[in-house]
């Protein structure tokens, strides 16, 4: 008998689960069914680039349905909602689409509008995003006219994509006020809600004494509460909750992030932020037992990266094959994560953890490979082939020779030379 | 791990005072760690949070994030720091007895 397979989104998890699912399953085995709202896949780590001049749209830019290999059947359409009751996906104009097995892979979207004023008179004009292709565009032209004054990085709330990415812009924007021989009339300052400049100790700390290196003030526990702007827009403060204010010229503002709208429109599916809640080794939802979420739209305890889906990805694409033949699934999947960060100057630094390692120093994949937690220009070669690799491996979903869904501990120490396994041991279910 | 006691009742605390035993807590033990976190008084308002947060941690295993409380608890993300000025996610957590929120990744 043949299943039908629907999958939400043609974003990074949606494409790469979709071409390892058909590599797997003959044409007479399964329907594979791939749904997104338009056909314009952005690589969006290239949209850190495009601010500064580095990257530009057209680079970064790919139809998605080119993504998309022989015998997977491409609709473009928004999707309304899913009622797993019925087993069904409502789409925008009424059609419904039946599944056997639903895989949901819509991502995290922006939600700018949730804190009060931000998307007022000076949203576009003083204040901006770099999260959206148009955001990020639109700073590309605001930044190279700063001369002087105050540029704040603000992160509103967690969860984000790409946690390093704010630390990332920040490194950049310094590199590029230097450039432009304007640094010294600058004051930069990265406003965050976490307790440091990153979500785990000894990284945090890495980070922090970087973003101290090159000059950039660190604001801890903030709690954006309210954005007020100037006149015509220029200009403006952000109040936190706790009464602090940070008066900005421009800002780079990441907004809070949600699950796909749709998520809450659909009876059970997502929890109150619309992130689908799904178990953290099979990837299995928690709303039906033939609905699995890949990436960003779970509410798995990892960080919401393009490397994270890659590694979640082989796993899944093991347990949809189980699930169809009615055997156990595999509880695997261990929250890897892979980041490079670019630190500026050519160089960046990589990281490398999961659900029970944090990340660590030492070299990646093994003891003669990339330096971990440290600045290199071989890492800065690794963010940008990253690039090549995106579209050529990821997307197509093959695995990367040498990397594998599991983290490698061989080259990894602490350096407090303790056990590798993180002492903050956090129950990756709860 | 230690204990401490609360209204009369010893109960499993870790080094930040964070209860061990949800199921040790009462509404008495909660008058309490409000006081010790600065808020004398507990109105309707702060129970209606406090209830809430032991709900869903008794449905999911963890508390809720101030956002997620924003939308769901019925006290709006500005009440709810004006009820709990030094951060309601994890003080409502303290006083409800459940585990400190994890920060997030
Ligand atoms: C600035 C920035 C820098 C980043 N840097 C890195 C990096 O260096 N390394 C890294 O690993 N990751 C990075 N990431 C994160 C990475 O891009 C994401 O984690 C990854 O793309 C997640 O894939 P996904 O499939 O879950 O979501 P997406 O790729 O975002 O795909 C979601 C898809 O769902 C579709 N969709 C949503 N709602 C609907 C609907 N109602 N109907 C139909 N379709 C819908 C969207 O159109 C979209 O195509 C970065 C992200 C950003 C924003």
């Amino acid at each position: 008998m043949s299943s039908r397979i629907v999958i939400l989104g043609a974003g990074t998890g949606g494409t790469l689960i979709a071409n390892r699912l058909r590599r797997s399953l003959p044409a007479d085995r399964a329907s594979i069914t791939v749904i997104d709202r338009d056909d314009r896949h952005v690589y969006q780590p290239g949209l850190l680039f495009v601010p500064f001049g580095l990257a530009h749209a057209d680079d970064i830019v790919r139809p998605r349905s080119r993504q998309l290999h022989d015998g997977i059947d491409w609709v473009e359409s928004a999707v309304e909602r899913v009622e797993t009751a019925r087993d069904a996906v409502v789409l925008a104009d009424g059609r419904e689409v039946p599944y056997d097995v639903l895989i949901v892979a819509t991502g995290a979207e922006l939600a700018p509008e949730e804190t009060e004023g931000l998307t007022g008179a000076g949203w576009g004009v003083s204040a901006f995003t770099f999260y959206d292709l148009p955001g990020a565009s639109a700073l590309a032209e605001a930044l190279p006219l700063l001369d002087g004054g105050r540029l704040v990085v603000n992160i509103v709330d967690m969860p984000i994509k790409c946690p390093v990415a704010p630390l990332e812009f920040c490194f950049l924007a310094d590199w590029f006020l230097r450039e432009r021989g304007v640094r010294d009339a600058v004051e930069l300052t990265l406003v965050t809600p976490l307790d440091g400049a990153f979500t785990k100790p000894v990284a945090s700390a890495a980070l922090g004494g970087l973003l101290e290196e090159k000059g950039v003030r660190l604001v801890t526990e903030f709690n954006t509460g309210e954005v007020a702007y100037g006149a015509g827009g220029r200009g403006g403060t952000i109040t936190g909750y706790d009464g602090r204010e940070q008066p900005f010229d421009l800002a780079a503002v990441i907004p809070a992030h949600g699950g796909a709208g749709y998520v809450l429109r659909s009876p059970g599916l997502g929890d109150a932020l619309g992130f689908v809640p799904a178990d953290p080794a099979t990837l299995q939802s928690k709303a039906a037992p033939n609905v699995f979420a890949i990436g960003d739209a779970s509410d798995l305890p990892v960080s919401k990266a393009g490397s994270v889906t890659h590694f979640e990805g082989e796993v899944l694409a093991g347990n949809v094959l189980r699930f169809l033949e009615g055997r156990p699934l595999d509880a695997s999947y261990d929250g890897h994560a892979n980041c490079f960060i670019e630190t500026g100057f050519s160089k960046a630094l990589l990281i490398d953890f999961n659900y029970d390692t944090e990340p660590l120093p030492g070299r990646f994949p093994g003891p003669a490979g990339l330096p971990l937690l440290k600045e290199s220009r071989l890492n800065h070669l690794g963010k940008l082939m990253f690039q090549w690799f995106y579209w050529h491996t990821l997307l197509p979903g093959r695995d990367i020779p040498g990397i594998g869904a599991h983290m490698p501990t061989a080259g990894k120490h602490r350096p407090d030379g303790g056990p590798q396994t993180s002492t903050q041991k956090e129950d990756p279910t709860a | 791990m230690s204990t401490a006691i609360y209204a009369g009742v010893t109960v499993d605390v870790n080094d930040e005072g964070f209860l061990e035993r949800p199921e040790q807590w009462t509404r008495e033990i909660a008058v309490e760690l409000a006081r010790a976190d600065g808020i004398a008084e507990l109105t309707d308002r702060h129970w209606q949070v406090i209830e809430f947060m032991r709900q869903e941690f008794f449905a999911k295993g963890t508390g809720p994030t101030v956002r997620a409380l924003g939308k769901s608890s019925g006290v709006s993300v500005k009440e709810l720091y004006q009820l709990f000025p030094k951060g309601p996610a994890k003080t409502a957590a303290h006083i409800a007895g459940i585990p400190k929120p994890k920060g997030c990744i």
